[in-house]
Order: C-alpha cells, then sequence, then structure tokens
C-alpha cells in the first residue's frame, strides 16, 4: 500500500488550515463593494399577508434596498422546487404547494422568509428589518402530521386536501395479509422517529455578485453540491443561465445533509445583487439555522412483524406518517419512501414486506434527508421491532437476529434492493466479542448492588450507500442521475491536480483522494492537489451525500486514473523502446517489467508536455476526465452493542459503552473511517438521548429554538467507542468501497433505546430517552 | 446587539450617578447574562455602565467566621479561593459548577444574585446560609432579597456591592441540570448552623428560589440523608416545562436534596 496509499492511517492533509483557523468559508470572503443583508422572517407558523410597509425601512440609514416577495416575482424568478416526483399509490402525483423564494401572501412556518434588506452593514440591515412593517391574519396552525391529515385539520396548501402529499406504497400487501393471518406470533409496535435539527457547526451563507460589465453572476455558497445548486438555480429559479453562473462552495463547516438542498436566501442574494447593484452577503444567525434549515426524521410509524413457529421472519407490515413541514425541500419526497421503505428487509430474510407512506404538510420548517436520510428512520423500525420481538418470544435478541440473518448473495428483498455482499453473522460475532457479551449478567448483577439499571441493546443495520445508478433513479422519479465525474491533471513537471464533482464538507477528500492516486502512481500525496467546489474549475459533479464520494466519486477518479496511466504507458514504451504491456508504475516511476530499464514519473510528464518526441499520432499533454455511473447501491452493514446504566432516581442513562463492528468493504483510510463512525454515533446518541425538536402544537412556535432548550451532545455524554471493521469487499465499484459516512447515525439510535429499555424493564419509551421520560418510564413499570 | 453608549465607572459612586443620570441605562459587570440578551435584542439598553473596574468589588475576605465576597468577583475566583474552601467548601464546589470556564472567568456573584435567575446556583447558597446582600444604599437579608422570578428587592439605582454570611458547621450543594442550558433544574443547598438547618431550593420553583420548610424539618431532628427516606414533595409550586414536569421536578428536589445532606456530612 505504501506509506501513504490505499489503508494507511495518513493524517488529514486539510487539518492544518482548519485547526489553525485559516479555513476560508464563505464568511470570509469579501468582494469590494459588498453590502449586507437582513432578512425580515416570518413571527407566525401561519398567517396571511395582508400588506407589507417597507417605506419606514427604506428611509433607515444604510439602507440600499428593501425587497419583497412580489418583486423577486415579479421579475420572474420560479418557486423553488422537490426534484424527486413521487406518485401516490392512486397513480396520481404528488402535491406540490408553491414557495416562493420570500412569501408574498401567506407564510406557512416561524422564519420564512417575508423580505429582505440590503444596506452597508450587517447591524443597519439588521435594523430596517425591523422597521419593515408586516400585517399579518394569523390561520390555525397544525404542527402534527398525524393530526394534519384529520378532517378538519388547519390547511396549507390548497393543492393537498387533508394535507396529504402522497399516500404511497411499496411490496406485495395481499401476500403480507396472507403472511400475517398465519403467523405463529406477531409482534406490533408503534414507534416514533424525533424530529432533529441539524446544527451545522457553520452556519449557512451566501455572497451574491452580479457584474454588470459581464453579465455574470457569483455566488458563494455553503453548499454540499455547487453544481446542483448551479444547475436548479438556473433550469429552475431562471437567476440566470448556467454559463453566467458560477458557484462556488468554499470550505464548508458541516453539513450533514442540510447543506444539499437550494434555499431562498441564495437565490435572493443573487438577484438582489442585480437589484441593487452590489454584491450582497448573507450570513445565518443561529437561530435562523434552527428555524429555516431543513430538519431531519420525524416519523410516527405502526409496524407489525411476523413469525412462523420456528421464530422465522415470514412478513413485515409498517405504516407510516412523515412530517414534511411547510414546503417540500428538494429532496423530501425521496427521503421516506425510496430511502427509507426499501431498507426494512433490514439484514433480515423477510419474504413479504409492505409499507406505506403517507407524507403530510404542517407549519413547520421543511424536513429533508439528514445523516442517514430514511435509513436510521428504517433501522429504528426494523431494529426496535426485532429485538422486541425477541423480548416476547422469550430467545436472545442476538440469536434471534442470526436465524434470520440473510447469508447468500446476491439477495433479492421484497423492496426494490438487491444486496450485493455481506457477511452479518461476522459484524455480530465481532461485536458480541468486543463488548464481552457473555460477561454482561455479572456487570448487570454488579451494577445492581451500586442501585443502579444496567441494560444491553443491540442493532444489526443495513444501508443504501454510494447513490446511485442513474437508469434505476430516474425510474423512481430523480430528476437526475447520480454519477459523479473526475478529471486527473498531471503537469508538465509530473505534479497532479485531481479535479473533483464530489465535495468535502469534513470528509478528508483532500487527503483519501489524494491517497488514491498515490496508490496507484507512488507519487507522495504532496504531489497531488484535488480541486472541488467550484464550478468554473470543475466541469460537472452531483456532490456529497449519502455516502457517495468514495464509492462513487472516487471511482470516477479510478476511471480517469486508467486513461492517464494508459497514456503515460504508451509514452514510456516509445522512450524506452519497450512493450507497453510490459511498463508498469510504481514508486514513481514507469518501469519495464523484469528490467532496469525505468523512466521517472516526471520525466514521463515532461515528454508528455515538450512532445518532441511521442509516439506517431499522440497528442500532447496528460489530461483524462470520466464520468462514472454506479452500477447498485453499496451496503454497509455492521452491528452495534449499547451498554448503559440508568439511575432509577433521576432517570439518568449513562452509557457505559458502546460497540461497533462496521463492514465498509475496502477502506483508504482507516483513521478517517474511525473519525467517520465516531461523528456518526455521537448524532446517533444525540437523536437517542438528547436532541428534540419541539413546536408548540397550538402556536407553532419552535421552543427548541436555541442551545437553552436544544441539546446537542456533548464529549461529556459519550464513552470511547470501540471500533472495528469486518470487510466484505463491494463488488459493485473498482475500489470495493462502501461508505462509512452516515454508518454511524444510521445504527446507534436503536441500540441505545434497545439497551434502555432492556434495563428499566419497560419498553415504552420514545427518543429522545431523556432523564425525564427514562424517570416516568421507571415509574410505569414498578406501578404494575 | 443595537449600539449602545460605554461607560467604565471608576467606583461605585461614579456608577451610581451614571446610573441616575440616564433612565434607560444599565450595569454590566461579567455580562454573562446582559450582553448575550443584547445580541439577540432582547435588551437593549442606551449605556453600559461597567463595573469591572471597580477595586472596591473585588476580591474574598474571611475574618473569624465572617466571609464576604465582592459583588465584582468572579465565579473562577471564587472556585479557586484556598480561604473560603476553608471556611465553606460547599460554596467553593458551587462557584466550580457554574457554566463554563469562559463564564467562570467573566460572570460575577454581584450579577448572578443581581439577576436572580430561577434556575441559577448562588441564589440557593445565600438563602441556605441566611447571607446578607450588601448594597451602595442598604444591607438585605437574602430572605428578602429574592422576590420571585428575575425580581429581587433591590431599588432604582442599587448596585450590589458585596455578599456576607456567617461560615456553617455543615453545607452541601447538588444539583440536577438541565441538559440543554446545563442550567440547574433542580438545585438544593442544605446548611447547618448555629440557627439550624436551612434548605434551599433553586431551578425548581415556579416563583424562584425557596426553602423548603418539610425538608428543614425533618433535617433538623436528624441532619442524615435517611430523614428524607419516603419524604415527597408536592408538585404544586414547581416548574414545568419540556425538559422536566412539576412531578419530576419535585422528585429530583428530594434526590439532590438527600445527595447535598450526604455530601456535607461526607
Ligand atoms: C453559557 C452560560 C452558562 C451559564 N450557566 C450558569 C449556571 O450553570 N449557573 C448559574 O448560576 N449561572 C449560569 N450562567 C449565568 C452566569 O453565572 C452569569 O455570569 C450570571 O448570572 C450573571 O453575572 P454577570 O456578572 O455576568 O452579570 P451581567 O450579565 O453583567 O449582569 C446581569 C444583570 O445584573 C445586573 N447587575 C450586574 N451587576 C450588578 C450589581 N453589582 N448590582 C446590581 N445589578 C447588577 C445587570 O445590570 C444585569 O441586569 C451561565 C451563563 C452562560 C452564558
Amino acid at each position: 500500500m505504501g506509506l501513504e496509499g490505499i489503508g494507511a492511517r495518513v493524517v488529514r492533509k486539510e487539518d492544518k488550515r482548519f485547526i489553525t483557523g485559516a479555513g476560508r468559508y464563505v464568511d470570509d470572503m469579501v468582494v469590494p463593494g459588498m453590502k449586507h443583508a437582513a432578512f425580515v422572517r416570518s413571527p407566525h407558523a401561519h398567517a396571511d399577508i395582508e400588506s407589507i410597509d417597507v417605506s419606514a425601512a427604506r428611509a433607515m440609514p444604510g439602507v440600499i434596498g428593501v425587497l419583497t416577495g412580489r418583486e423577486i416575482k415579479a421579475d420572474g424568478i420560479g418557486n423553488l422546487i422537490c426534484g424527486w416526483m413521487i406518485h401516490s399509490k392512486d397513480g396520481t402525483p404528488m402535491k406540490m404547494g408553491a414557495w416562493s423564494p420570500m412569501a408574498t401572501d401567506r407564510v406557512r412556518f416561524v422564519g420564512e422568509a417575508v423580505a429582505v434588506v440590503v444596506a452597508e452593514t450587517k447591524a443597519d440591515a439588521r435594523d430596517a428589518a425591523e422597521a419593515v412593517v408586516v400585517n399579518y391574519r394569523e390561520r390555525p396552525a397544525i404542527t402534527d402530521a398525524v393530526a394534519a391529515l384529520q378532517d378538519g385539520a388547519p390547511q396549507l396548501h390548497p393543492e393537498a386536501d387533508n394535507n396529504l402529499i402522497y399516500d404511497w406504497d411499496i411490496g406485495d400487501a395481499s401476500a403480507v395479509e396472507k403472511a400475517m393471518a398465519s403467523a405463529a406470533h406477531v409482534t406490533t409496535m408503534h414507534l416514533v422517529n424525533n424530529r432533529l435539527v441539524p446544527n451545522a457547526m457553520e452556519p449557512r451563507a451566501a455572497l451574491g455578485h452580479y457584474d454588470k460589465a459581464e453579465d455574470h453572476y457569483t455566488c458563494w455558497t455553503t453548499s454540499q453540491n455547487p453544481h446542483v445548486a448551479r444547475v436548479v438555480m438556473s433550469a429552475f429559479y431562471n437567476v440566470a443561465p448556467e454559463n453566467k453562473l458560477r458557484v462556488i462552495a468554499p470550505d464548508v463547516g458541516g453539513g450533514f445533509g442540510s447543506k444539499i438542498f437550494i434555499y431562498p436566501e441564495e437565490i435572493v442574494c443573487l438577484w438582489a445583487s442585480k437589484k441593487t447593484g452590489v454584491p450582497v452577503k448573507w450570513v445565518a444567525d443561529r437561530t435562523e439555522s434552527f428555524l429555516t434549515d431543513a430538519h431531519g426524521r420525524d416519523h410516527v410509524t405502526e409496524v407489525k412483524l411476523a413469525f412462523d413457529a420456528n421464530n422465522r421472519m415470514t412478513a413485515m407490515k409498517v405504516e407510516t406518517v412523515a412530517n414534511l413541514g411547510g414546503y417540500m425541500s428538494l429532496f423530501s419526497s425521496s427521503v421516506p419512501t425510496y430511502l427509507y421503505a426499501t431498507l426494512l428487509s433490514g439484514q433480515y430474510a423477510i419474504p413479504a414486506i409492505h409499507c406505506n407512506v403517507k407524507a403530510v404538510y404542517t407549519n413547520t420548517a421543511p424536513v429533508d434527508a439528514y445523516r442517514g436520510a430514511g435509513r436510521p428512520e428504517a433501522t429504528y423500525v426494523v431494529e426496535r421491532v426485532v429485538e422486541t420481538a425477541a423480548r416476547e418470544l422469550g430467545v436472545s435478541p442476538a440469536e434471534l437476529r442470526r436465524q434470520n440473518f440473510i447469508t447468500t448473495f446476491p439477495h433479492q428483498t421484497p423492496v426494490i434492493m438487491a444486496y450485493d455482499a455481506g457477511d452479518y453473522a461476522a459484524s455480530l460475532d465481532a461485536a458480541m466479542k468486543a463488548a464481552d457479551h457473555a460477561g454482561f449478567p455479572a456487570r448487570k448483577a454488579e451494577a445492581a448492588s451500586r442501585g443502579k439499571l444496567r441494560g444491553l441493546g443491540m442493532s444489526c443495520y443495513i444501508e443504501a450507500c454510494g447513490i446511485a445508478p442513474s437508469q434505476a433513479v430516474g425510474s423512481l422519479g430523480a430528476g437526475v442521475g447520480l454519477w459523479e465525474s473526475a478529471e486527473v491533471r498531471v503537469n508538465m513537471a509530473g505534479t497532479i491536480e485531481v479535479l473533483t464533482g464530489s465535495h468535502s464538507h469534513g470528509q478528508g477528500h483532500e487527503t483519501t483522494f489524494a491517497q488514491l492516486v498515490s496508490h496507484r502512481l507512488g507519487v507522495p500525496i504532496d504531489q497531488v492537489s484535488i480541486v472541488h467546489g467550484d464550478t468554473d474549475k470543475v466541469q460537472m459533479g452531483m456532490g456529497t451525500y449519502g455516502s457517495r464520494s468514495g464509492a462513487v466519486g472516487m471511482s470516477a477518479i479510478v476511471k480517469a486514473l486508467d486513461k492517464v496511466e494508459a497514456k503515460a504507458r504508451k509514452i514510456a514504451a516509445h522512450l524506452l523502446e519497450a512493450d507497453e504491456a510490459d511498463i508498469v508504475i510504481e514508486n514513481g516511476e514507469l518501469k519495464v517489467a523484469g528490467t532496469d530499464k525505468a523512466l521517472p514519473w516526471f520525466q514521463m510528464a515532461l515528454a508528455a508536455y515538450a512532445a518532441h518526441n511521442l509516439p506517431a499520432g499522440m497528442e500532447p499533454g496528460l489530461k483524462e476526465g470520466a464520468f462514472y455511473d454506479p452500477t447498485n447501491f453499496t451496503f454497509p452493514a455492521g452491528c452495534y452493542i449499547c451498554e448503559v446504566e440508568v439511575d432509577p432516581e433521576t432517570g439518568t442513562t449513562e452509557i457505559v459503552q458502546f460497540v461497533a463492528a462496521d463492514d465498509f468493504g475496502n477502506i483508504i483510510n482507516p483513521m478517517i473511517v474511525e473519525g467517520q463512525v465516531h461523528g456518526g454515533i455521537a448524532q446517533g446518541v444525540g437523536q437517542a438521548l438528547l436532541e428534540g425538536c419541539h413546536y408548540d402544537p397550538a402556536t407553532g412556535q419552535l421552543i427548541t429554538a436555541s442551545y437553552m432548550d436544544y441539546t446537542m451532545p456533548r464529549a461529556g455524554d459519550l464513552p470511547s467507542f470501540v471500533v472495528s471493521t469486518t470487510n466484505t469487499p463491494c463488488p459493485g465499484n473498482p475500489l470495493g468501497i462502501k461508505g462509512c459516512g452516515e454508518a454511524g447515525a444510521i445504527g446507534s439510535p436503536p441500540a441505545v433505546i434497545n439497551a434502555i429499555t432492556d434495563a428499566i424493564g419497560n419498553n415504552d419509551l420514545t427518543m429522545p430517552a431523556t432523564p425525564q421520560k427514562v424517570w416516568a418510564a421507571i415509574r410505569a413499570a414498578t406501578k404494575h | 446587539m443595537y449600539s449602545v453608549n460605554y461607560h467604565r465607572a471608576a467606583s461605585v459612586e461614579d456608577a451610581a450617578r451614571l446610573l441616575a443620570a440616564n433612565d434607560e441605562a444599565k450595569l454590566v459587570s461579567g455580562g454573562m447574562t446582559l450582553i448575550p440578551a443584547m445580541k439577540t435584542r432582547l435588551a437593549a439598553p442606551s449605556d453600559l455602565i461597567d463595573l469591572r473596574h471597580i477595586a472596591a468589588l473585588k476580591g474574598i475576605s474571611v475574618s473569624g467566621s465572617t466571609v464576604t465576597i465582592g459583588a465584582g468577583t468572579t465565579h473562577a475566583e471564587v472556585a479557586a479561593s484556598q480561604e473560603l474552601a476553608a471556611a465553606c467548601p460547599a460554596f467553593v464546589k458551587l462557584a466550580g459548577s457554574i457554566g463554563d470556564p469562559h463564564v467562570r472567568h467573566l460572570g460575577t456573584i454581584g450579577g448572578s444574585v443581581a439577576n436572580n435567575d430561577p434556575a441559577a446556583d448562588y441564589p440557593a447558597a445565600l438563602l441556605a446560609l441566611g447571607a446578607t446582600v450588601v448594597t451602595n444604599k442598604r444591607e438585605v437579608a437574602a430572605e428578602d432579597f429574592f422576590t420571585g422570578l428575575f425580581e429581587t428587592a433591590l431599588g432604582e439605582g442599587e448596585i450590589v456591592t458585596a455578599i456576607r454570611f456567617t461560615a456553617p458547621q455543615a453545607a452541601g450543594y447538588q444539583k440536577f441540570r438541565n441538559p440543554a442550558s446545563r442550567y440547574a433544574m433542580a438545585g438544593v443547598f442544605v446548611a447547618r448552623g448555629s440557627d439550624g438547618v436551612k434548605v434551599a431550593v433553586t431551578g425548581a420553583g415556579d416563583n424562584g428560589v425557596f426553602r423548603s420548610a418539610e425538608m428543614e424539618a425533618a433535617l433538623s431532628s436528624n441532619f442524615d440523608a435517611a430523614a428524607l427516606d419516603g419524604l415527597t414533595l408536592p408538585a404544586d409550586g414547581m416548574m414545568s416545562d419540556i425538559h422536566a414536569s412539576a412531578d419530576y421536578r419535585a422528585n429530583l428536589v428530594v434526590v439532590m436534596a438527600k445527595r447535598a445532606v450526604a455530601a456535607a456530612n461526607g
């Protein structure tokens, strides 16, 4: 592998600038003449806008312009779109209500943009925003998705009767009914997947610059996918044609999904820059982040899991209500459908599955993909119900799982997915060993002697990553193909630039992608630079989400490297007077196998550009591009075991041990993979124990709108994780990579809740399992 | 934050004069409560009068069993004081448990007491220790000083200058933190002194810090955690919010009281 090749624990190249405070984020960007924007936002969850009076604001000091939704509409800027078409089971298309970048006549969630002020300073802009007078006529608000479906509930969009966006299903309902009827045992559960606020460390930001002389726009934005942003803003929002719009996503301080989507603010900044004649910057404050970043999860689910007399799973039936908030965000429709229901088979051979999903509008912030996107929700359903079934059947949760594992591959599930490779028993065994599963009863007894309730819970998760084959997602309703592109440029002196459509916002691509090149060519990683995040530099890309940068983004680099190597071999063979087939590339040299003849890499590059002596007919230069379209999803899987101690007097849960055994296929940099798992588990523990987004049901006000009320996980809430990996290489891509970015957040919540419910002897517990809830559950359990 | 005029007061008298000269002025001490409120535009004083450079407001002195702490003393200074640790270790521990290091190095006891946040720690200590709040105009017993949620007996233009109390024979403080804010959701300070046992509760009462007669009665005859076994407090009068119901707070108060007594005796 070499010191810096695939498999090496190389320290991250990018961290020097991050940990010395020298990263360059959107808010660090300065353009001459730049001014500042502040948005006027709705204080109401649901109201009609009767009038907007901007005259006082226009007269405030430093104000350059005050703009409203009517003006943006008049200029032909389009409504926001949802890029994945879902059809209801009756064949009708989803009901998409109009979402204007700034509201014109009605607001549907607290924080919705209503007007924007551009002023000399941020403070001037804020002062003037407060002087904009908006007259609202309040309407009743609804925040709960199940309640929003009821007759008589407040209606959000005229397009969607009873606030129902779609009523979708997947799988064979009658086969499931039949299996349920003849089952020896059926476990039934009601499960809630709590709504989360993403809370990336860097708030969203945008800087729009219209250059009048060039008739050209530049947008710096906190995006996980700047090319997608450019397409969407050009083709759908009519901000500017693609060739006149450059989108730059510089260093981005965390996304977790929330920075995939195109939000009103970047559209408004670009448009306002043309309108006012100055570059316009907006940076969200933390309150705006809480109110307007797309939230995650928010499902209510009924699940039934049927078993035969030998404890084999025979069928699963799932009914889910998914809250999508006030408007449909860019990929919102796909999250509770194709990213969720297609994973309901888990790691198990279940002959029949049926799932119905109702997506619903409510007066809350839009909900979209958040680390894991659909797959944490599916895993929570599967792993809670399997654990509960084991308790009901009186068998070991580990053995019930093992007995039902899929063991032969490829395996076609009843819900679209074709698993390509895996060894679920290997992960289970590794986790049980690392967790000293056998020693648990003794630890439980010892804890009891200290007055503590000790519990153990597991979760055997599977996810679908590396999204996704373009034709497949196209047939399921996606508006775009989900390939990736790369270009490898060898410079004249042999150093290398890799241009990638993937976007790094914490993942460490500058290191791992360089490791791949180093592995292939034997050049040190500091001679390899990774270029990303700028539509003027990289031709095209689909960006980073769904743990796709390794499996898809790096596969595109592999394809481009193949082409570079092929040409380099030809040049070397020509110069060394050898047969092309005998040339091997290693340690930065092109060697003739079996001889001591060699050409240093840089000399080959020099020859490619000097072009004095190239094979007949060969073009000068050395630069190759490639697009890679995945052949299948990838299927990371693993087993997590969580052990907790609960203080019955206060309901406090302490995680005393957390073991993760993951199968990510081949691994480029184990240190970075471990970091991704650590961060993912922290987020999953956050969901399970701490984070709960809470809207006041009567008024639709966000109660948890700051860190005073929204609990983010802290270091002290987490144990030192015990992580390890097993490996069944992914057969679907050239590197055998499955992806590791989301696993921690997907696998951990059910492990934590299974552990707590095991400890307290009450299975009726919702996330986040705060001390108050755990204390109440203990009391309820001891009452009867 | 709105724009604001800044004044650095040279003395308590200077601060009082500046305060009297301007209706919309506010004192700022550590700024750990006031500045965040200004940043979110929830507070909008026209003038800030900075107390941080007044030497007379700083320092801790222990003379015999009398402890005096200047209003401008930071939580970190209280937490690090050896003299105070010898006189009342629970008080020192309490100071060291406030917020995070940033907050402790800027926030002051005077600011905390004047603010009387219903979840703040110091008010429980002052009440249980029978402390005296010294102002530029008078001395007020803690019992009379804390009057409600964010309410105190401070009048117009009145500035807290020091806190004074008699070191107890034994004292302990335990709190259960709000998971998000990390302020006390139920904090109990117990003190046994020459005038008996006092138990003060913060973070839980719907009218702010309060003394618990039930627990004081139980502990007066037997200053041991076991004396509280089986004791339950009514949920009535407890605060209720998304983090903790009144019921749950009533439970936590008793649990924290037991642990505080154990700490006092340990
Ligand atoms: C992140 C964070 C966590 C915190 N956690 C805790 C915690 O766990 N426990 C806890 O108890 N507190 C906590 N606090 C509050 C902290 O202790 C504050 O420092 C304290 O409440 C106020 O003190 P200050 O000196 O900062 O006052 P300032 O913010 O300067 O002032 C507060 C108020 O008191 C007035 N005031 C200030 N000094 C005087 C005076 N001498 N006389 C009259 N009025 C005066 C001011 O005008 C203002 O209205 C936390 C704060 C933060 C930001």
